[in-house]
This record gives C-alpha cells, structure tokens and sequence, in this order.
C-alpha cells in the first residue's frame, strides 16, 4: 500500500476557531452534488516542497505553514470540494517517533485552522477534512493496543482536529476493523460526523484480511456509523474500483468513497515519483463515479494537475454504466490479484484442518 | 469441524502423523499444541534441528504459501508465528547446546520516522522460522543503529522495512552510507514494506525487494546459498 497523507497547517495557537465551521456543511454538500472532488496526496506534495524522508509531516503544521497553505491551496486551486488536512500520522502512537507525542492535539489543531483558512478564503464551500490515520500498532487481542487506548488515541486528535475547525474527521488508510470501529467512537466522542477508509492491499482485502463486502457489513453495525466509508490507497487505480464495486453490489445506500494512487511509485533522483498520469486519473475518476462513488479522490502520487483533469472529466462526461473489470484494466492497468475475496467461488479457501481454529 | 475432533491425543500419533498435526496446528495457531508435540518428539529421541526444520519449518512454510496467495492474511499469520516461536522457545537452547548448523544470521530493522512494524515482525518470525538466526533492531532506527548492528552482530543479511513513503527513501540514505565505508558488499540487503516495489529496491541499491514475508525466508535462503557458493569458489 502507498501511505497516504492529507494537507494542513499555521501556527496561531491563540485563535478561536473560525465562525464558518458548520458541523451540517458536508452532508449539506453531499446531498446537492452527484459527485464530490477530494484532494490528492499529501506526502508526495510535501517531499516535492523539501520534507525529508523519515520527518514527521506535521512538524510542519508549525515549522512551515507557508508550505501547508501551499498544499490545501493546491488542491483548493485545481477544484477539490474537499480536502484533508496534514495531520495523518498526527496522534500519539506516531508522533512519538519524534518526541511530540504530547503534541498530537495541538498540531493536528492546527493542521485544522490552517485549513479552515483556506477553506474560508476560496469563496466557494470547501470541506475541511481532518485527516487521521492508523495508530501504526495491532490491536489487542492479537497486539498490545487496547480498544480503549485506541479510542483515546483517536479522540485526542479529534478533539484538536475539532477545536482548529475541521468540518469532518476523515480516517484513512485503516487495516484492522477493531482500528475502525475505535475511529468510529472517538468521533461518537468528539461530537463530530466522520468518514472513513480503509486500504485493499492484500489480495484485495485489507492486510487484516477485511473484503469489501464485509467493511460494507461492518460499517452499518457501528454505534455512530461515518456519514460516507470506502477506500484509499492501495495498490492501484484498478484495484480500487474493484473494491469500490465491491461495496456498491451489497446494495447500500451509504455515500461511498475512493482515493486512488495515481499510479505506482517509482523512484527517481532520490525522490519518489507516481506513473500515473493526469489522463489516466481522469479516467479512473470517472469509472469511480461509474462504479457507485460518490467522493472521490486521489491518494499518494496525486498532484493538482491530476485533481484539475479529475474535475473537468467528471464536469464534462456524462455519468454511465459501471465499467466491467476488463474495461478497469484497459483502460487503468491490470490488477493485483485474481480474486478480491467478495465471490466465494473463485476464492482460495483455507485448507482443512484437523482441528478447529481458535480464532 | 466437529467438537469430537479436538480429542487428538498427540502422543497417541506416530512421528508421521504427529508432524502432520503440527502443521495443522501451526496452521491453526495452537500454541499449546506445538509445545506439548515438540516436547514429545524430544522425548522420542528426535534432534532438536529436525524438529525445527522437519515439523516447524516445515508447517510454516504451508503458512507462508498461504499468506502468498492470498488464503492467509496476517491475523492468522500472527496466531500461526506465535504457535511457532512456542517451540522455537524450547528448541532454541537445545539447538545451541547441540551445535545445529544455522542457516543465516539476519539483522532487520523499520527505518527512520517509521512506527510500523506488523510486517517486520512477520519477517523475523518467518525468518526464524525457517531456521536463521535474526536480531531485531525495531523501530525508527537511523543510520548509525544499523552500522552498529552490523558490525556487532556480523550477519549475513541487512533487513529494512518502512510503510510510509515518507520514510521508504530513508533506506537509500543506510545503503549509501555503507558504500561509503565501503561495507555494502559484505552483506546481503533486502527491503521490503507495502509501498515498495522491486524497481524501486533496485533503485536505491538493495539486492533484493520481498513482496512479503514469506518471499523474504525465499529470497534469504537463495541469497545465503549464493553467497556460500561464490565463498566456496573464490
């Protein structure tokens, strides 16, 4: 999978968040458009303006604001009705890498208000999406991370992301539905509506080993569902609408999301550089919105260019059947596994055993 | 699977069929099992290295084929190394008490910035499981922790892991760092990580790129033969 992040930043910490935060405001906005524009990638964007590898990202929510404008500007700029903030690995467990573990709600505060900033300034409505991504550990009972740890890892920065004037806490990038469903209840906590991704990178499935069909089954039984699920990152464009079909053929009606890497990374003079070009993420936005989503987005290797073809693609071509998988792969490449796990005909099964499973 | 099914009496088995239900139970994840059938092929009179590489290497390797292709994720993976290193933690002394030959030594490590170690940890645990030896570096390690490790620990294989792509760069700055001093060819470099792919691993300078853990044990094995031999002819 690509790691994904979404842009923020500025560090006036004594400012009272912004009178324009309107909790209503995306499903407002979900319930008059057809189709909404998300952002591209964060880190990719950041490298390109200087961010060294193996630096934490929201360190510059603080240290380099002018750079986070410039990256919720960009996608602001090329047509995104919503885009997410720099604080992706902003909580606890991440952070502390770099000694700011302690910092987890005031930087992704103020990956917040540099958002709202913009979002406010562009004369349109702009979601701010405050972005949190995985806490990095396993969940217990596999892994030492506790439900109500997690929970609380997750409501901190959400209580930050809320306090800088995110309209929506957007998670990504989730493998573990236990990770999932403790998102779910930090935003219960936080009072605020939420979406959420996961990541299909394993045969189509999560690494946990979640289908697409199942996240659509789990999504429905959490205490506060998110207002839209789907998918992000991954493998590939191609392998993403197969999941995004994936959770449209269970019938719901729940808005549905898909972030795609613009193509796979290659690396070149020391930095990391995606194949996909602006005319294929066009066309994979418009085979999303074909295939049943309803925001749809690009991930790691998505720059403003990418976003400004997505937006007039799906301005300009008329909305048609879903493509069938033949067509994803010709027109996007081929994917990563026969099977995605949702037919239970074509899927490998477990071999028997003679004894049962604990699990 | 019916309850009546669970009355295995591992003793009751031969060596045949008792291997048979350990990789069973490895598939499974039954850690209690695996002990209780390691302990009696010792008391049988099997080496401690047969064990390892008939029954455990042996049932790991259905795991590890497995997770391959796709029927395994890393849940059952998880339940299946722990089953594993249950064993391995009666074998290992013995192994050391008996002299039992080592298939290699690996130092492995995630990188710099990077907190994510479920696929390192996947690593090692095949690793062992096939039957090297591997020191662990953990997390968030910079430059300097690797060079250290190499030089204290002497093993044939580097081992580097990140999930972000903010941190997979970081993997060229230890490479690089071991051309410099002139150290990049005694060792055996392979990286892996999600948001990797094998160009990239030849781009930066690794001799390999792992898909997954089990492609690693593969990839360790090939590279520590090859080197073995090329020892053996110069």
């Amino acid at each position: 999978m690509m790691w994904c992040m979404a842009g923020t930043a500025n560090a006036d910490v004594f400012r009272k968040p912004s009178p324009m935060t309107d909790r209503n405001a995306f499903t407002t906005l979900l319930s008059e458009r057809d189709w909404l524009l998300a952002d591209g990638a964060t880190g990719t964007n950041l490298f390109n303006m200087g961010l060294q590898s193996g630096d934490a990202p929201e360190l510059w929510n603080e240290t380099h604001p002018e750079n986070i404008r410039t990256l919720y500007r960009g996608a602001v700029d090329a047509g995104s009705d919503i885009f997410l903030t720099n604080s992706f690995g902003g909580n606890r467990a991440r952070l502390k890498l770099h000694d700011a573990g302690h910092r987890a709600r005031e930087l992704s505060r103020i990956a917040a208000e540099i958002g709202r900033d913009i979002a406010d300034a562009s004369g349109r409505t702009v979601i701010v999406a405050g972005s949190m991504g995985p806490t990095g550990e396993i969940m217990a009972p596999l892994g030492p991370l506790t439900h109500a740890d997690a929970v609380e890892m997750f409501h901190e920065q959400a209580e930050g992301l809320k306090e800088g004037g995110a309209d929506v806490l957007w998670v990504e990038t989730i493998s573990a539905p236990e990770e999932y469903a403790a998102a779910a209840e930090a935003a219960k906590l936080a009072g605020m509506p939420w979406c959420g991704t996961m990541s299909f990178d394993t045969a189509g499935r999560t690494m946990m080993g979640m289908t697409s069909n199942a996240m659509a089954a789990m999504v429905e039984k959490l205490d506060h569902p998110p207002v839209a699920f789907g998918a992000n990152c991954g493998v590939g464009a191609s392998d993403l609408l197969r999941t995004v079909q994936g959770f449209a053929a269970t019938g719901t009606t729940r808005p549905i999301i898909a972030k795609g890497n613009a193509g796979i990374p290659k690396y070149h003079d020391g930095h990391i550089h995606y194949d996909g070009t602006p005319e294929v993420m066009a066309t994979y936005a418009t085979m999303a919105r074909d295939s049943g989503a309803h925001i749809i987005g690009g991930c790691c290797g998505t720059m403003p260019e990418h976003l400004r073809a997505m937006r007039q693609a799906l301005e300009t071509q008329p909305k048609s059947d879903a493509p069938d998988m033949d067509a994803i792969a010709q027109a996007l490449g081929g994917f990563s596994s026969e099977s995605d796990g949702t037919n239970a005909d074509t899927t490998p099964q477990p071999r028997p055993t003679r004894r049962r499973r604990r699990a | 699977m019916s309850e009546q099914e669970d009355d295995i009496i591992l003793s009751e088995l031969d060596d045949n069929e008792l291997v048979q239900q350990m990789y069973d139970d490895l598939y499974d994840g039954l850690k209690e099992e695996i002990e209780e059938a390691v302990e009696i092929l010792l008391e049988r009179g099997w080496a401690p290295y047969r064990i390892l590489t008939e029954a455990l290497v042996g049932g790991m390797t259905v795991v590890g084929n497995d997770f391959r292709d796709g029927i395994l994720f890393v849940p059952e993976v998880l339940l299946a190394a722990n089953a594993m290193k249950g064993g391995m933690f009666i074998l290992k002394p013995l192994l050391a008490e008996t002299g039992a030959p080592r298939v290699g030594k690996m130092v492995i490590g995630t990188v710099k910035g990077d907190i994510h170690d479920i696929g390192k940890n996947l690593v090692s645990m095949m690793m062992e499981g096939a039957g090297f030896e591997v020191v662990d570096l953990g997390i968030n390690n910079a430059v300097e922790t690797y060079l250290e490790a190499l030089e204290a620990e002497k093993p044939d294989i580097l081992g580097m892991s990140a999930l972000l792509t903010t941190t997979m760069p970081y993997m060229k700055v230890v490479i690089d760092t071991m051309v410099e001093k002139q150290i990049r060819d005694d060792y055996i470099v392979l990286v892996g990580g999600a948001p990797l792919n094998e160009e990239f691993g030849k781009a930066i300078g690794a001799d390999a790129y792992c898909r997954d853990a089990a492609v690693a044990v593969e990839t360790a094995k090939e590279w520590v033969a090859r080197k073995h031999n090329q020892m053996a002819a110069g």
